[in-house]
């Protein structure tokens, strides 16, 4: 039945050529594992994108319970948590999931520095790499006001002021991302939302597709 | 002739081990979070309470809108919504409380809601009608006939509980 799916659609626009370059390659004997177990240190991209499918995934049904509002945002996650069937694994996988990705992310980069594997030609994709870093670390700060309880709100008071304390731009920098000179409330709620469910996952995904792009295109770097 | 000897390749073998570990593995992560997003759907709903909302000598055999407060409980949020009911004393004495919501598609009825029909029920969404004991009148757009609130009486009072369809009675 699926075969015949496949070939019907196969048929009519070719998909194998497509597939055949995204997934059937060669891993190369440096790469492997099984020949070598010290090659383990290469799944930590794999695994830092791995959580990533999961943040994603997991943030898209918190959204269907959460609501932005100062009001709201609280009771939201405290009935998705405690009402709602699975609700307690659904927010622990994305809360949980913030802090491993960051540690699986950090993991890939010591591997890519230790193996001088950043040399040229993949400066510039150490460079996209340093990008996600980022991303990552502000969807992690936007989504830790999200649940609007004292910790949230008192993290939040602490980047804003931080924010302040740079020279020159960092009074218009805070109220850029609180919407409010003195007030860290409702539209830094609504802002730190929209960054962290719009903005930069759209960022983080054209990132990640320019990262493995250039990784199909250069190749694994080789063996030490 | 060789004997068919169902031989499964290296290349197989690694073929099924990968897609069922990683069949399992995702299974494993959406199972929750799909059991999560249908949870509405598998919620019992709350046996509506009984409240007072007149009293029976109010009542006459003329259908009267009769509105009342109940506290509604919906997730995270709670109010109080208004609920309305046409009530009136049929013949036999036995007090009918019909909801006002119009069985074609969800609209607000009122009794002699148009000047044309007297005596009938009246939606002005697309023109359903229902005689006064809450049966549509054929050949207008309701299938069906108005619910009714399960009510009792105690001690001169009358106490109005949930919106019942006709047949469930
Ligand atoms: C499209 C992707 C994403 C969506 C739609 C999303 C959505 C959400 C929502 C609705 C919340 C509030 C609910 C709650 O606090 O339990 C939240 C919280 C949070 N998110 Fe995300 N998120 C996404 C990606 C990420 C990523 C990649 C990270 C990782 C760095 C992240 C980090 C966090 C953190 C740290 C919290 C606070 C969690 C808590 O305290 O329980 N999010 N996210
Ligand atoms: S909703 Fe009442 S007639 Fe259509």
């Amino acid at each position: 039945m699926l075969q015949k799916i496949y070939d019907w659609i196969d048929e009519r626009v070719d998909i194998t050529p497509l597939w055949r370059d995204i997934a059937d390659h060669e891993v190369p004997e440096h790469v492997n594992p099984a020949h070598h177990f010290s090659a383990f240190v290469y799944c930590f991209g794999g695994l830092t994108f791995f959580v990533t499918v999961i943040q994603v995934l997991s943030g898209m049904f918190l959204t269907m319970y959460y609501v932005p509002d100062i009001e709201n945002a609280w009771k939201s996650v405290y009935y998705l948590q405690t009402e709602v069937a699975h609700g307690q694994i659904v927010r622990g996988m994305h809360h949980w999931g913030a802090s491993v990705v960051i540690v699986m992310l950090f993991l890939h980069t010591l591997r890519v520095f230790f193996q001088g594997a950043y040399k040229k030609p993949r400066e510039l994709n150490w460079m996209v790499g340093v990008l996600i870093f980022f991303v990552m670390l502000g969807l992690g700060l936007t989504g830790y006001l999200l649940p609007w309880d004292n910790k949230a709100y008192f993290a939040t008071q602490v980047t804003l002021e931080i924010a302040e304390g740079v020279p020159f731009i960092g009074e218009a920098t805070k109220t850029l991302l609180a919407g409010d000179p003195e007030i860290v409330g409702a539209q830094t709620l609504t802002r730190f939302f929209a960054i962290h469910v719009f903005f930069l996952p759209a960022a983080l995904f054209g990132l990640m597709a320019a990262h493995f792009i250039m990784i199909r295109k250069q190749g694994i770097s080789g063996p030490l | 002739m060789s004997e068919k000897r169902k031989q499964v390749s290296r290349r197989q073998f690694l073929n099924y081990t990968l897609t069922g570990v990683g069949g399992f593995m995702g299974a494993a992560m959406l199972a929750p979070m799909v059991r999560f997003a249908i949870d509405p759907a598998l919620q019992t709903s709350a046996q509506g309470d009984f409240k007072a909302v007149a009293q029976v000598d109010e009542i006459t055999t003329e259908p009267q809108r009769i509105d009342w407060t109940i506290d509604q409980v919906d997730a995270w949020y709670e109010s109080e919504v208004t609920k309305s009911a046409w009530v009136y004393k049929t013949e036999d004495g036995d007090i009918l409380a019909l909801s006002p919501v119009c069985k074609h598609l969800g609209c607000v009825v009122t009794w002699q809601g148009s000047e044309e029909y007297q005596d009938q029920f009246f939606c002005p969404c697309h023109d359903g009608r229902y005689y006064k004991d809450g049966v549509n009148v054929p050949n207008t757009p309701p299938a069906a006939a108005l619910d009714v609130f399960q009510h009792k009486v105690e001690d001169g009072t009358l106490y109005l509980g949930k919106a019942v369809p006709r047949e469930e009675l």
